[in-house]
């Protein structure tokens, strides 16, 4: 079946089989790597990405849900020479080691600090709970989420 | 190695010693770097794998026809089509490329298909037909010594036994403490599942991008299964999203490479969680007898244990982990006479092998247990009983190995005790998210209870046994339009814990270069060894090291040569502010030096190590690694649920090379440490899986685990590149003990299996029983270790 999203702002088109996944159509059809797949039931976070500004485990979502609609990955936060403030800090944190978590992390961290600009330990831990990173132990990872906030809070807006 | 002796300059900048950030950070921020499921290239097919459904069966037939007449289907292939050798393994070629005659666990590869989309090679699978006539299957390891059971490998079902005799082996003791412990079975699960590409190569041969742990090794096993000469293989690192020990082994590799081959296509596999829990090895499921004794003042004076670990259906690693858990097994402590006797058997379970701390996480658990039940009955503080009997540079291990090298024991346990523990809990109303269980908590917490333990433990760095163990590196001096650049290759996979930012470190250091640039591990270069045993940044940094000093040699020649033979220039040379110096002399720029690039090939070998005799006496181990936890845990005795309050975990690590990769590596060996201890543990059920997927197969959230503390001990080991230990493996080894402590102390249950469930701390189940230690295998002792090639 033929689908158009609206990708990062840009609007594609991909002809898929109907079982297709969200997660599936943005890396096998439209190349977009960095949205990982790790466990295919949305229990490790690696494919979060936004369906009309909705946090969501693209997994768990069929590609003909996005028909119509807009959906933002990794790739529209940051690029090369020019990271987003939460890509920065989980590199100036130590948070990234074998860095297939990192992506999913970043979308979900960015996702919770539109909500909440200065979370607590408390609330980055829930709001992360759908993350799964095998290599940190996560203490670096909220370390990164404090340096972010505080960071985005004190750029000139 | 003293500063002093150094021929360049210290320099502030991203050295040896400074917390560098990644080489591979950028990319990996961005969501751009390439793992081995990220590969695409323009007509590539896509792999598939028929596995069994038993755990042991006869193949009665295979018929592909239904697979082969799919459109969309460009090969099937069996065992009847491999084309050359038909079995690989790490130190025994037992495992079959694509099962013959019979399969021996659930999951072992019996057909291969390569086809034009992932879900056609799917449907494909699913069409192959294959008759099988089950057999007696052996899914018990204890079961598989008994002398009428099935027979698992054409070996027989010992896979190894060590036998470890020290001292007087029936010296008496005071107090005896006895305890029976049992280590379920974990899986690394790392989060990048196992995948390649293999591309056809115009030469006949095949390029094939993998994710792994070493890729010399996968090559030595894969090329003869192709019946190609191995200058036809090359093979070439893509992204690891981790490894854990589940890359040691080969997955995907020479099926993807076979079908590329036979097709004269790309072919690209990449397993889905469910097919990676049955694509890799799994850390050994251990059961363990021990018995302690001590004098009434608290001196060790005898170990006696029996420790059986399941290595499943092939020999994979087994052989080196069944020697780690027992050369382990008495502790990192004084223990003048011990009988060990450690065997590692085959059933038809999953093949076991490589994960972090190798033998030494299962050993941990054990003889931690036991320190801590030997210090109850002699009435002592635990910690004091540790501290009488420490190791230290100078002890004798139970193999009559002699420690010769740095052994901190006492510092890395004191530093741990000295960590900053976690704030009481506040009187009065509980944050109900505080709570074991957090928001899953039904209850007030009425029955909280606050325990803390401690586990102290120790490892050996790199290969041990006689293996020569080498790492090669090539560094390329030049200057380009920017300025001056330095070039490091060497094969040595880099796997998240930041190998390659560490050896662009050590060229920096060496070299007083800024730039440095990392090319890519593949096997054009020599091997690097496996990334395992936490042996990467003595070995591969040691060659980088030792490369970078001969093309320093280089430079001085050069710069002598020309600043005029007869001047007399013979040094000591060095190297400042990108001038070579003789004494305070300045012989030149580097930059104008480098007309032409300067390069060096060297390898990096450690000191060989030896074999056990038949008595398990020898000098197995390089060198070795302490490590000390401390874990603070509330149990809810009601619900029997926990919350991890704190780890604090100190490590040996000779230097710290990168301090914060450093305390990452603590960190993040910690939280799978706390998996063992109370969430992971693969469900065998009659040899099957039970719980192959993120759903069922528990790891530690965020939520899951605490902040962790931690410190480390810096000092040197004498020979070792900047004194440096390797750091992967200490903090997991320990983790698991020490939780399992804590939750001991706060429950004053037994406690004696992991993963600890609900059920044991609510007192629903009781401590695991045993009808008495396994029975000794009649084997004459200690088999050879077999080669890797």
């Amino acid at each position: 079946m033929l689908i158009r999203l609206n990708v990062n702002g840009e609007w594609r088109e991909a002809d898929v089989w109907p079982g297709s996944s969200l997660l599936s159509v943005l890396r096998d059809d439209l190349g977009l790597w960095g949205t990982k797949n790790a466990c295919e039931q949305g229990e490790c976070g690696s494919c979060s990405a936004w369906l009309d500004g909705e946090l969501v485990a693209s997994c768990l979502v069929l590609a003909a849900q996005a028909d119509g609609r807009r959906v933002e990955t990794i790739e529209s936060l940051g690029r090369e020479g020019e990271l987003h403030p939460v890509q920065e800090a989980f590199l100036d944190a130590g948070a990234v080691q074998c860095g297939f978590c990192t992506p999913g992390f970043e979308v979900a961290v960015t996702d919770l600090l539109r909500h909440d600009p200065h979370p607590s330990d408390e609330t980055i831990r829930e709001a992360l709970a759908g993350n799964l990173c095998r290599c940190t132990g996560y203490q670096k990872i909220v370390d990164a989420v404090h340096l972010a906030a505080d960071r985005m809070s004190e750029a000139p807006r | 190695m003293p500063v002093a002796d150094r021929a360049v300059e210290a320099r502030p900048g991203l050295g040896v010693g400074v917390s560098a950030p990644r080489v591979d950070g950028t990319p990996k921020a961005l969501g751009a770097f390439a793992y081995g499921s990220d590969l695409w290239v323009e007509g590539m097919l896509f792999g598939g794998t028929l596995r069994s459904p038993h755990p042991s069966a006869r193949i009665v037939s295979i018929d592909v026809s239904g697979a082969i007449v799919l459109p969309g289907v460009r090969r099937v292939m069996t065992a009847a089509d491999l084309p050359a050798k038909r079995r690989y393994g790490l130190d025994v070629a037992d495992q079959p490329v694509l099962a013959e005659d019979v399969v021996r666990y659930v999951g072992e590869p019996v057909a291969i298909v390569a086809a034009d989309t992932p879900e056609t090679a799917r449907e494909a699978v699913a069409a192959i037909r294959v008759e099988y006539e089950p057999l007696p299957a052996v899914t018990d390891m204890e079961a598989a010594l008994r002398p009428d059971a099935p027979r698992v490998s054409e070996l027989g079902n010992v896979l190894r036994h060590i036998r470890i005799v020290h001292g007087d082996a029936d010296a008496e003791a005071d107090v005896w403490v006895e305890g029976y412990y049992e280590i379920g079975m974990q899986d690394q699960a790392p989060l990048g599942p196992e995948a390649g590409l293999a591309i056809p190569a115009a030469d006949g041969g095949v390029d094939l991008h993998v994710s792994t742990q070493w890729l010399h090794s996968d090559l030595w096993q894969i090329a003869p299964c192709l019946g190609l000469p191995e200058d036809r293989v090359r093979l070439h690192l893509a992204g690891v999203g981790g490894a854990f020990g589940a890359r040691e082994d080969l997955h995907m590799q020479i099926h993807a490479c076979l079908l590329a081959l036979a097709t004269g296509r790309p072919v690209k596999f990449s397993y889905g969680r469910e097919e990676s829990f049955h694509g890799h090895v799994h850390r050994h499921p251990a059961r363990m007898w021990f018995r302690t004794g001590a004098r009434r003042d608290g001196t060790l004076v005898n170990t006696q244990a029996r420790i059986l670990l399941d290595g499943g259906a092939y020999t994979s690693s087994s052989p080196a982990v069944i020697l780690n858990a027992s050369t382990f097994a008495a502790g990192p402590y004084e223990m003048p006479n011990a009988r060990i006797e450690g065997t590692a058997v085959y059933t038809n379970n999953p093949p076991a092998g490589a994960m972090r701390g190798f033998g030494a996480v299962q050993a941990c658990f054990a003889h931690e247990a036991q320190m801590d039940r030997l210090a109850a009955a002699l009435g002592m503080d635990p910690l004091e009983l540790r501290r009488r009997n420490l190791l230290h540079t100078g002890s004798v291990l139970p193999t009559g190995q002699v420690i010769h090298g740095s052994a901190p024991a006492r510092e890395v346990l004191e530093r741990c005790v000295a960590l900053p523990g976690p704030a009481d809990p506040a009187p009065g109303e509980r944050d109900p998210l505080l709570l074991p269980g957090g928001a899953g908590n039904v209850g007030r917490g009425e029955h909280v209870r606050r325990g803390v333990g401690y586990a102290l433990g120790y490892k050996n760095i790199a290969y041990s046994e006689g293996f020569d163990d080498s790492c090669e590196a090539v560094v390329r001096l030049e200057c380009d339009p920017d300025g001056v650049v330095a070039s490091v290759h060497t094969a040595a996979v880099e796997v998240g814990q930041g190998l390659h930012t560490v050896l662009a470190q050590i060229v920096r250091t060496e070299l007083g270069v800024d730039r440095v640039v990392q090319l890519q591990a593949d096997t054009a270069v020599g091997s690097a060894g496996s990334t395992s045993a936490s042996r990467q940044t003595v070995m591969a940094g040691g060659a980088v090291e030792l490369a970078c000093s001969r093309v320093r040699e280089h430079l001085f020649a050069r710069a002598a040569a020309r600043a005029g033979a007869g001047a007399g220039f013979q040094g000591p040379f060095r190297l400042s502010d990108g001038h070579v110096f003789s004494g305070d002399t300045p012989l030149g720029r580097v930059e104008d030096l480098l007309d032409t690039p300067l390069e060096a090939t060297e390898v990096y070998r450690h000191r060989p190590t030896n074999r056990l005799d038949g008595r398990g006496q020898g000098e197995p181990h390089l060198m070795f690694a302490f490590g000390a936890m401390r874990a603070v845990v509330d149990v809810d005795e009601d619900l029997g649920l926990v919350r991890v309050v704190q780890l604090a975990g100190v490590q040996d690590v000779g230097r710290a090379l990168n301090p914060r990769g450093v305390a990452s590596q603590i960190e993040g060996g910690a939280a799978q440490g706390l998996g063992l201890a109370l969430l992971e543990e693969i469900q065998l059920r009659d040899g099957h899986i039970a719980n192959a997927s993120f759903t069922d197969y528990l790891l530690p959230t965020i939520l899951d685990m605490p902040p962790v503390v931690s410190d480390v001990v810096e000092e040197p080991e004498p020979g070792s590149p900047y004194g440096a230990k390797g750091v992967g493996e200490g903090s997991t080894i320990v983790a698991t003990a020490a939780v399992a402590a804590a939750l001991r102390a706060a429950t004053g249950r037994e406690l004696n299996r992991v993963p600890v469930t609900p059920d044991d701390l609510a007192g629903l189940a009781g401590p695991r029983t045993s009808a008495g230690p396994a029975p000794v295998p009649d084997v004459p002792g200690p088999r050879p270790v077999y080669e890797y090639r």
